[in-house]
């Protein structure tokens, strides 16, 4: 009897002193994440890479290229089940660098598929269920990949890992910058996982492409046109 | 005919499903406009739609041919003397690369219809037509191929040099 008392009146205690803890973590991962690095780094860095299909995949590859493979590796690829096209393409690419390079990227490359939270058309009660699983897919990927970077364009897919990311960084189970760099698709109005990114400022750095969009979103960075 | 005669239109969907848009292409009064612009071929990749134009061949009347899906749409573009394709990114910047005149036409019965913000962009700076499938008759007898900018391809490197800043990597 007095066990459970006191173990109530240590909960009555400890309960507050958590969230308190939590929220001040919160808060400080909302504003560590904007802040660039303030030591050079020299390492390379596990990345998570967000596919989609349109023509997401082809703006996001163009972006890999560029990148340098020296310092963004491993790359961990990511589609949704239903779309084989994005995979295949980053496929190809990555097979053109071992091509190029001997053997040694053979390892630096992952391809994984994501459930995805809602197919066209599909109707929103069971689209409940489904993003429900999606996100509990995505944190699991981001649990076992625990990327350093993050990379994506606004497909669907992206908000559930972007937001898993985020989490495990204010549990503090891992660190990750986030990079979001909105499709030249969008002109005058975000797209609706940019738009959340943008708001809940999980993006650690938030790229638009067009004025218009730099305009009436200060905190994004300009990028210019990618394509 | 000599192949440098030819003057083929090459219309393309995409792996979308757009019947407007073949209906348009297939009728009358477009192959009438494209015959006065001086076109003798044309070209429909008509994606997943249900509408089936016919197949017309002779001389003195614009050429029809169609088909569903090809691996090779790049080698239909490059042939091409002018492209008209759905708003997709993809199609747009494709074309755009290999320089050819483009009409963009887009989809109205989308019901997300953010694709048509990138194909007014692009036509405001003179890069390409935009059109409905209404008003691409209309289009092609007012357009005017010496009005267009060519499109000069954009960069990722600024991007990718501003997210190495960020990461702490020394930026050369």
């Amino acid at each position: 009897m007095q066990m459970g008392l006191d173990a109530v009146a240590t909960a009555f205690y400890a309960f507050p002193v958590l969230i308190s803890v939590l929220t001040v973590r919160f808060f400080y991962v909302l504003w560590h994440s904007g802040q660039p690095a303030s030591k050079p780094r020299a390492t390379g860095l596990r990345c998570l890479i967000v596919l989609g299909s349109g023509g997401h995949t082809a703006e996001m590859m163009n972006i890999v290229t560029t990148l340098q493979k020296d310092r963004f590796t491993p790359r961990y690829y990511v589609a949704a089940l239903t779309d084989n096209m994005s995979l295949q393409k980053a496929q190809v690419y990555e097979q053109s660098l071992i091509q190029g390079d001997g053997m040694k990227t053979a390892e630096n490359a992952h391809f994984l598929q994501i459930y995805r939270s809602r197919e066209v058309g599909q109707s929103y009660i069971t689209s409940i269920a489904t993003t429900l699983l999606a996100t509990l897919h995505a944190m699991w990927l981001v649990i076992r990949i625990r990327p350093q970077v993050i990379f994506c364009n606004g497909p669907g897919t992206c908000f559930p890992l972007c937001i898993s990311a985020f989490l495990l960084k204010v549990i503090g189970l891992g660190w990750s910058s986030i990079f979001y760099i909105e499709s030249i698709a969008r002109v005058k109005k975000l797209s609706l996982s940019g738009l959340l990114l943008y708001k809940l400022r999980i993006a650690d750095q938030f790229f638009v492409q067009w004025p218009q969009l730099k305009h009436k979103y200060p905190r994004a960075c300009d990028a210019g046109r990618l394509m | 005919m000599a192949d440098g005669e030819h003057r083929t239109v090459f219309v393309t969907v995409g792996t979308t499903c757009f019947d407007a848009l073949v209906m348009a292409v297939d009728s009358p009064e477009v192959k009438k406009a494209l015959l006065q612009k001086g076109y003798s071929n044309l070209l429909i990749q008509m994606g997943r739609g249900t509408y089936v134009p016919l197949k017309v061949s002779g001389d003195a009347t614009l050429q029809v041919d169609h088909f569903t899906f090809s691996p090779s749409i790049a080698d239909n573009m490059r042939t091409a003397s002018l492209v008209i394709s759905h708003a997709g990114s993809g199609s747009i910047f494709e074309t755009l690369r290999l320089g050819k005149p483009l009409i963009v036409v887009v989809n109205e019965d989308l019901m997300d219809n953010h694709q048509s913000e990138l194909a007014e962009e692009l036509a405001e700076r003179k890069h390409l037509f935009c059109a409905r499938p209404q008003t691409l008759g209309e289009t092609i007898r007012a357009m005017d191929l010496e009005t267009l900018v060519p499109y000069e391809p954009g960069d990722a490197r600024p991007v990718v040099t501003q997210i190495n800043r960020f990461l702490g990597f020394p930026v050369d």
